[in-house]
């Protein structure tokens, strides 16, 4: 009975860690958005911050699949493109669609939903909850396809379902920018003018507070939450046993094409909310960016935080997003701490990016975290044996 | 006379030309050991796949308690090249995916260790029990499955007690000694809750002892969980040693069945193994 | 039907010589899938850079020197990339292989894009094959005229070197059985060695025509045609070199007749249309054999 009620005890303590440091990023993210300076330095920072919590997202979704239940697909990009869409469409506010679909006659969608709500409930408690219900639609019409798209493809094995689900994502691009559609996407014209972070504010009294960054953090959280509980699930186990062997998983009383599925649509169904904080982001979109290229970048993270680590993912995301877009940009400036270097000029970052890749590839194959999670009780009982062994030696 | 768990009618398996298993038909009742034994090649492990639906028989039909689990008939591409017997006896088709067979009440190992390798010993057996579960993907990420997670664990806990692997649970898998992987097998199997166990050359690779050790552990299995086995074995000691009733096939063929001693005694199982000299 | 084929004439020949471009990449990708097991997501972009090292020596050569450096250089490249980025890689599972192959495409498109600085490379006239034709009453480059024949001498060339040398032998016995072949004292690194070069040699030769027909190179260029070959290896049956011509063929005219009635938006998706539809009815594709897993 003691035992029990120390183990209880230590359950409540064992998230402690984790809420404070969660509470301070939050902190830490309000007092960017609303105190700090705008200075060469934040006007960095939050974008990188940003992007790589909803790249974090995308690559934890897309690691579900090839890390967790073996399955090589190379859909991503597909998926966040309808996400993105859907998104884009249901929240552009209605006085705005004779300018956004100038070449379709104003389009045949003529409500917003953050719009609708904000009528009701005010702009602010409209725009936010109104996002959240079209990120929710985003993932959910994402899903519908995976849901379709799955029935034929998750039969083909490895390299022919990688094979297959980049075609659907490349056949979902042509069909988004086709011009017979254009009532509703636009056709290859951009989408703008939607629900953004910049509105994502909240009102007390004369205050008002900026949520923009929060929210993409806010969103990417949860969803990653959803995602880490799924796989320590019994239903994750069965994923895990199908990536390590099939035969003897359906063995076990698996179904396999059942258990694929349903890692497909969870999968999607993120890459789509992934697709449409994408959205939000960027303020405009358009289908011709959502390339193959796009879906190697994302593997290229899940390779590089390893495969079957959703903290390395996140890691990874992070660092890729920040040396892409900040720390390696000198690269590109053509001089770095005021000595100017020739060949230091427009894209040599990209280059020594992909060396980078290649590298890890070939010597780190297993990445930044391999498939161990990043935990504070390790992190502690780590550093915890660290000292003793210092103190060892100090005795000794 | 006993109940039937599994009957096998005419069951044939042709892979183009081939006919690897011919026309078997066998019973196998409640509580029974029984050996399918024969020359490599000759059919055994494609008979297992037959039963458990890796693969889909081309002929014949499978029983499990009386039900019909599995029966095919040529067709398509078969009905012309179809080699075997029984043409035309059979004329309707019933498959099911390996997963349901398993439900249904039939285990199995694999001739070739196939644990799941990135898991710990625990993590192997409780993945075996995911068939079990009435949670759906959102009460079980959601944790509204806790009981059921909970006894699933316990009784995880005490299978590994009962066949010794507790102390070793929280080890990789495959990290355990060869004799220990293969016991892990079984016990993961027991874990679905079987009444019929198919064991693939259970003793594969193992010396004189751990074959002993084997033995024994397979019969007090039957015991303690009220299992009927089917097994396939090289190692005649343990076959005679456990089996209530032996089948010989060749060559995809049965050629003999019976109780050990006449097994041993029959002539056509003796040429089978050793072959026959042709001069003679 | 004449009246089809008079109105769709320009695009049944556009078809047939990309078809028989796409043909020379796809032989590449079905030899070293059927002897590596691997989809070499770089090929296409080593049939880009074959491209640019065409703009570039003809900027200073003239075009019967670059002509064989191109060739040269393409065959070098794609050694290079065998032995950097797949040889160590030759135990690890099969997704690391595709992983180090899809690294290896984005490193080449990030380097094109250092060195291009971003903008088209005006691809130089080649003398005859540039110049204009007209057959039937359709205007149109020798180069089209060309490819299909071009193409097929050299497909019977690579099929008489497969079926009548010790390497062609040792190629496909290699592509039969990898371990075994290797236990019979087949030295497996040539092998895939000459498989990378005869594969990137041709890919040359399809940028030579290809990129006379387009005029400029981009780095993302070699990206569509690329993955367009491999779906016609795929549709054609992954390993069988007659199968990727076949397919390629197939695929070339049947894009460009979806770009002559008007449908450009869906001229590429087609393609994946096609492979996830062969996909589907005969994964084997039309000439591949049957493989069944042993449990």
């Amino acid at each position: 009975m003691g035992k029990t009620l120390q183990n209880r005890q230590e359950n409540k303590l064992r998230y402690l860690p984790a809420i404070i440091a969660l509470s301070v990023l939050y902190i830490v993210l309000l007092l960017l958005d609303n105190v700090l300076p705008a200075n060469t330095f934040t006007l960095m920072l939050i974008p990188v911050l940003r992007k790589g919590a909803i790249y974090s997202l995308v690559c934890v979704s897309m690691n579900l699949l090839n890390g967790f239940t073996g399955l090589f697909s190379l859909g991503q990009a597909g998926f966040m493109l309808i996400g993105a869409y859907v998104y884009a469409i249901f929240s552009i506010p209605a006085d705005q669609h004779a300018a956004v679909y100038q070449y379709f006659e104003g389009g045949a969608i003529q409500f917003s939903i953050p719009e609708m709500l904000g009528n009701v409930l005010g702009t602010n408690a409209g725009n936010f909850l109104g996002a959240i219900i079209c990120i929710i639609i985003a993932g959910a019409v994402a899903a519908v396809f995976a849901a379709l798209i799955g029935i034929p493809v998750l039969r083909l094995k490895s390299d022919y379902l990688a094979i297959a689900t980049l075609g659907f994502a490349e056949i979902l691009r042509a069909v988004f920018q086709w011009n017979g559609l254009g009532a509703i996407t636009n056709g290859s014209n951009l989408l703008r003018k939607y629900t953004t972070f910049t509105d994502m504010n909240l009102q007390l009294g004369s205050i008002t507070i900026k949520l923009h960054s929060l929210f993409p953090f806010l969103i990417a959280m949860l969803s990653i939450l959803f995602i880490v509980l799924l796989i320590n699930s019994t239903y994750g186990r069965a994923f895990k046993a199908i990536r390590d062997d099939e035969v003897a998983a359906e063995a076990m009383g698996i179904n396999l094409f059942r258990h694929k599925m349903y890692a497909f649509i969870v999968s999607s169904f993120f890459a789509g909310v992934g697709g449409a904080l994408l959205a939000m982001f960027q303020t405009t979109i358009q289908a011709a960016a959502f390339k193959t290229a796009m879906t190697y970048e994302i593997l290229l993270m899940v390779v590089i935080g390893g495969i079957g680590s959703v903290s390395g993912s996140c890691i990874a995301a992070f660092l890729y997003i920040a040396c892409s877009e900040w720390w390696l940009r000198f690269l590109d400036s053509g001089s770095f701490l005021g000595i100017t270097v020739p060949f230091f000029r427009d894209g040599f970052r990209k280059v020594v990016f992909s060396v980078i890749i290649m590298v890890i590839v070939l010597f780190f194959s297993r990445g930044i975290m391999g498939d161990k999670e990043l935990s504070f009780r390790g992190l502690i009982s780590k550093l915890q044996k660290k000292s003793k062994k210092k103190e060892e030696a100090d005795n000794g | 006379m006993a109940k039937n768990v599994l009957r096998l009618e005419d069951v044939t398996m042709q892979f183009g030309g081939v006919i690897a298993v011919n026309n078997l038909t066998m019973e196998i009742n409640e509580g029974e050991i029984v050996a399918l034994i024969g020359p490599n090649g000759a059919g055994k492990t494609t008979a297992f796949n037959a039963i458990t639906g890796v693969y889909e028989p081309t002929n014949g039909a499978v029983y499990f308690n009386d039900e019909l689990l599995v029966t095919n008939y040529p067709q398509g591409k078969m009905k012309k090249l179809y080699a075997g017997e029984n043409h035309g006896k059979y004329t309707h088709r019933v498959s099911h995916t390996p997963d349901y067979i398993t439900k249904k009440g039939i285990a199995r190992t694999f001739q070739n260790i196939r644990l799941f390798k990135s898991m710990t010993v625990f993590e192997n057996v409780l993945t075996a029990m995911h068939l079990r579960k009435t949670s759906n993907l959102f009460s079980a990420t959601f944790r509204a499955n806790r009981k059921e997670e909970a006894q699933m664990r316990k009784d995880t806990e005490e299978l590994l007690k009962i066949v010794e692997l507790y102390d070793v649970k929280d080890e990789l898998a495959t990290s355990l000694p060869y004799g220990k992987q293969r016991k892990l097998e079984i016990a993961r199997a027991l874990a679905t809750q079987p009444t019929l166990l198919l064991l693939d050359e259970p003793a594969a690779g193992m010396n004189p002892q751990e074959t002993e050790e084997l033995t024994a552990f397979i019969r007090w299995v039957r015991e303690k969980f009220n299992l009927t086995i089917f097994l396939i074995e090289h190692h005649m000691n343990l076959v005679m040693d456990i089996s209530d009733r032996i089948y010989v096939i060749d060559f995809g063929k049965q050629i003999a069945q019976g109780v050990p001693a006449e097994i041993q005694r029959n002539q056509k199982v003796i040429d089978a193994y050793l072959g026959v000299d042709e001069d003679e | 039907m004449s009246a089809f084929l008079e109105a769709n004439l320009p695009y049944i020949l556009a078809g047939i010589s990309v078809g028989g471009q796409y043909a020379l990449i796809a032989i590449g990708y079905t030899m070293v899938y059927g002897i590596l097991r691997l989809i070499n997501f770089a090929h296409g972009d080593v049939f880009m850079v074959a491209g640019l090292v065409m703009v570039y020596t003809t900027a200073s050569l003239p075009i019967y020197i670059s002509i064989p450096i191109v060739l040269v250089a393409t065959v070098i490249l794609g050694l290079l990339i065998e032995r950097v980025a797949y040889k160590p890689l030759r135990t690890a599972p099969r997704m690391s292989v595709m992983i180090s192959a899809i690294g290896v495409s984005y490193l080449l498109q990030n380097c094109a894009l250092y060195f291009t600085g971003g903008l088209p490379q005006i691809y130089p006239e080649i003398p005859f094959l540039s110049e204009s034709i007209t057959i039937l009453g359709a205007t149109t480059k020798w180069v089209t005229v060309i490819t299909p024949f071009l193409t097929i001498i050299l497909v019977v060339l690579l099929v008489l070197l497969i079926n009548h040398t010790k390497i062609g032998m040792a190629m496909r016995a290699v592509s039969k059985d990898f371990e075994t072949s290797q236990l019979m004292g087949i030295r497996i690194n040539s092998v895939i060695s000459v498989t990378f070069a005869i594969g990137c040699f041709l890919a040359a030769v399809g940028s030579l025509l290809y990129f006379s027909n387009y005029t400029s190179v981009i780095p993302t260029s070699g990206a569509m045609p690329g993955l367009k070959a491999f779906v016609a290896a795929v549709f054609g049956g992954i390993g069988s070199i007659p199968g990727a011509v076949i397919g390629a063929f197939i695929i070339g005219i049947c894009e460009n007749i979806i770009k002559g009635i008007g449908w450009t938006t869906f001229s590429d998706a087609f393609t994946f249309v096609l492979l996830i539809v062969i996909l589907l009815v005969k994964p084997t594709g039309i000439f591949g054999e049957k493989t069944t897993d042993k449990v």
